[in-house]
């Protein structure tokens, strides 16, 4: 019986993490991406410099321009300029012209050193692949329920996983380089268990994160399937009082982030909301940034009297289930982590992707090992080896190709953001084509050298397009951008490497296989 | 369950579907009904034994999942996750039925 239950999960493992690899392999690539985001739109977007100066003082340059530009409008959105994050970003919301309605709403960027707006060119920059994370490009709400789907069987996969392995930490200091079948068992073993913690951890949290969308019953049971109830209850949106219309002149915002930061013993402001600014009426509240530490607070939030600038309140702290559901996100997030255990969440992010990976691949080489003989592979092995090859080498050219285009479609261009989406989806699309015309280890091969030579090649681009190229970024100190450069760099080393192993591997199978007759025959004499 | 080989039999095909189904919807039952059922009897207040509920029923569905597959036989699955969601819409009516009297 206890050798059926491991065969069962077995076989569960094997079935779920098929079905679901290609997708769940797309969406941890992008998501470890995501941990970069703010440096890949960076990078993206190199027309803002990244100066470091204090909240006051961009604070205090945010209010000047938005009393000379948007003095009548009903509400002012200040996001402030973080280590990771240079751009201060200002948007106003116009009054609506019939109550109920939302005001139109703009935005600009400005350079947090001399107020003045910044020009840079139209991109999603490392957004898209945190929206593509868990939306998929799909629209609302199905791709978040695909997404969580996957992640469902994630854990179905992980879990059962764990219980297939009678010796996990022994099989933990088990790899056999050079092996075929077995090395990539090993591998993927090996990855499997050296960052579980990390797998189960960004698994569960995942759920947790569109709890109240995918499991909403408790809700429902609990409030008389009103939800709205429970939302106001959990987050307590701060009463925004109406336009009085008296003007009043609003005093200077600087001084409220030091009141702020007392209230949250020393965390940072990290978007500032005025609600009718200059009136008998206004309101400031302060939003806290996650960055500087593990639980996330949605709600947490100091308000100010618009006219007086007196402290009018600030949001309770979180009861336990909360902030264990809000730590859940915060670690799924990573807003908290420094450069170092940034990086560690990168690195862990993508032994993920190589586990799901090792996976795909050891699915189809342990039922190719049937069919060598004959040469002759039945559709589904076929299916499967056109699909592993696109949506893993494919997907590595389509995020190459979206840093190209970001580099090379003109500036002026209209659409441009979403033209750089579509070239993404169109180098995406090609190397399905590719995979489906050409043979199995010939694909692999021709399509990790053109993502190694994509991607390698990066920096010359930059340096050929911009004038922030490796030798600036590295003497100024532009960390960001610089590491940006070398990590492709270094992907693109990589992956000419892999590809040269792949170019290895058929080679000898090929000798393997106008050798084997003679043996044959020789067993046969 | 064996690896799949050539000749599969339809009989087996349609347990493997059986059990698939029971899983993804009988397993989505049974967790909503745990979640409600645990949010109705933990002595929290209301939206705190809401997020509780919500945050560990994900538990509650990987068990059905491992239970549908861990199984002798499709039927037993079944079984299982109809007897399971009974109990617990029973203890989260007795709950509710405890509110209002």
């Amino acid at each position: 019986m206890k050798e059926g239950f491991r065969q069962a999960m077995a076989w569960l493992h094997t079935w779920a993490g098929l079905t679901f690899g290609w997708l769940l392999f797309a969406i941890f690539l992008t998501g470890t991406l995501a941990y970069f985001k703010d440096e890949t739109s960076h990078w993206m977007q190199p027309e803002i410099p990244a100066r470091s100066v204090s909240s006051e003082a961009s604070l205090a340059l945010a209010q000047d321009y938005l009393q000379q530009h948007a003095a009548g409008a009903s509400r002012w959105i200040i996001e402030l300029p973080n280590a990771r994050e240079p751009a201060l970003s200002v948007r106003w919301q116009q009054s609506p012209a019939k109550p109920g309605e939302r005001g139109q709403l703009t935005a600009k960027l400005l350079d947090p050193q001399t107020g003045r707006e910044v020009q840079a060119r139209d991109t999603q920059g490392g957004e898209f692949f945190y929206r593509f994370h868990f939306q998929l490009q799909m629209p609302y709400p199905w791709g978040r329920w695909l997404s969580t789907i996957a992640a469902m069987v994630m854990f179905v996969a992980l879990i059962s996983g764990i219980i297939t392995h009678k010796k996990i930490f022994k099989d933990f200091f088990t790899f056999r380089p050079r092996k075929g079948q077995r090395s990539w068992l090993d591998g993927h073993n090996a990855v499997g268990v050296l960052v579980l913690p990390f797998h189960l951890m960004i698994t569960y949290s995942s759920l947790v994160i569109f709890m109240s969308m995918v499991m909403p019953a408790s809700i429902l049971a609990s409030y008389n399937g009103d939800a709205k109830a429970f939302f106001s209850e959990v987050f307590p949106a701060t009463n925004i009082m109406e336009s009085a219309g008296k003007p009043t002149p609003l005093p200077p915002l600087a001084p409220m982030l030091e009141k702020a930061r007392e209230q949250w013993s020393g965390g940072q402001v990290g978007r500032v909301t005025v609600n009718n600014p200059g009136d008998a009426n206004a309101s400031v509240v302060l939003a806290r940034d996650g960055s500087d530490r593990v639980v996330h607070d949605f709600g947490s939030a100091v308000t100010f009297n618009g006219v007086t600038g007196q402290l009018l309140a600030a949001t309770p702290a979180q009861p336990l289930p909360m902030a264990i559901a809000g730590s859940f996100y915060g670690l799924h997030m990573g807003h908290f982590a420094g450069p170092v255990l940034r990086w560690l969440y990168f690195v862990c992010g993508l032994a993920g992707t190589a586990m799901i990976g090792t996976g795909l691949v050891i699915w189809l080489g342990k039922r190719q090992l049937k069919h060598a003989k004959s040469g002759v592979m039945p559709f589904e092995l076929r299916l499967v080896e056109v699909l592993n090859i696109a949506s893993m080498s494919g997907l590595v050219i389509a995020v190459a190709v979206f840093f190209w285009a970001n580099r090379l479609l003109p500036l002026e261009m209209t659409e441009r953001a979403g033209w750089e989406v579509n070239s993404f989806f169109i180098a995406w699309g090609l190397s399905l084509v590719h995979a489906l015309v050409r043979r199995g280890r010939t694909a692999w091969v021709e399509q990790l050298t053109l993502a190694a030579l994509l991607l390698g090649v990066v920096p010359l681009l930059n340096a050929l397009t911009t004038p922030w190229h490796l030798g600036v970024t590295l003497i100024t100190g532009d960390w960001a951008m610089a590491g940006f450069d070398l990590t492709c760099l270094g992907s693109g080393l990589f992956l000419a490497w892999a590809a040269w192993k792949m170019q290895r591997g058929a080679e000898t199978e090929a000798v393997r296989q106008r050798s084997r007759p003679i043996t044959l025959e020789q067993e046969a004499n | 369950m064996k690896a799949k080989s050539k000749t599969l039999p339809v009989s087996y095909r349609l347990a493997v579907t059986s059990r698939v189904l029971a899983a993804v919807f009988g397993g989505y039952v049974v967790t909503a009904l745990a979640s409600v059922c645990l949010t109705l009897w933990v002595p929290m207040a209301r939206a705190e034994a809401v997020v509780t509920g919500m945050t560990s029923s994900f538990l509650v569905y990987l068990l059905a999942v491992i239970w549908c597959f861990a199984c002798r036989s499709a039927s037993r699955a079944w079984l299982g996750l109809i007897l399971s969601s009974l109990v617990l819409a029973a203890l989260a009516g007795l709950a509710y039925w405890m509110e209002r009297s």
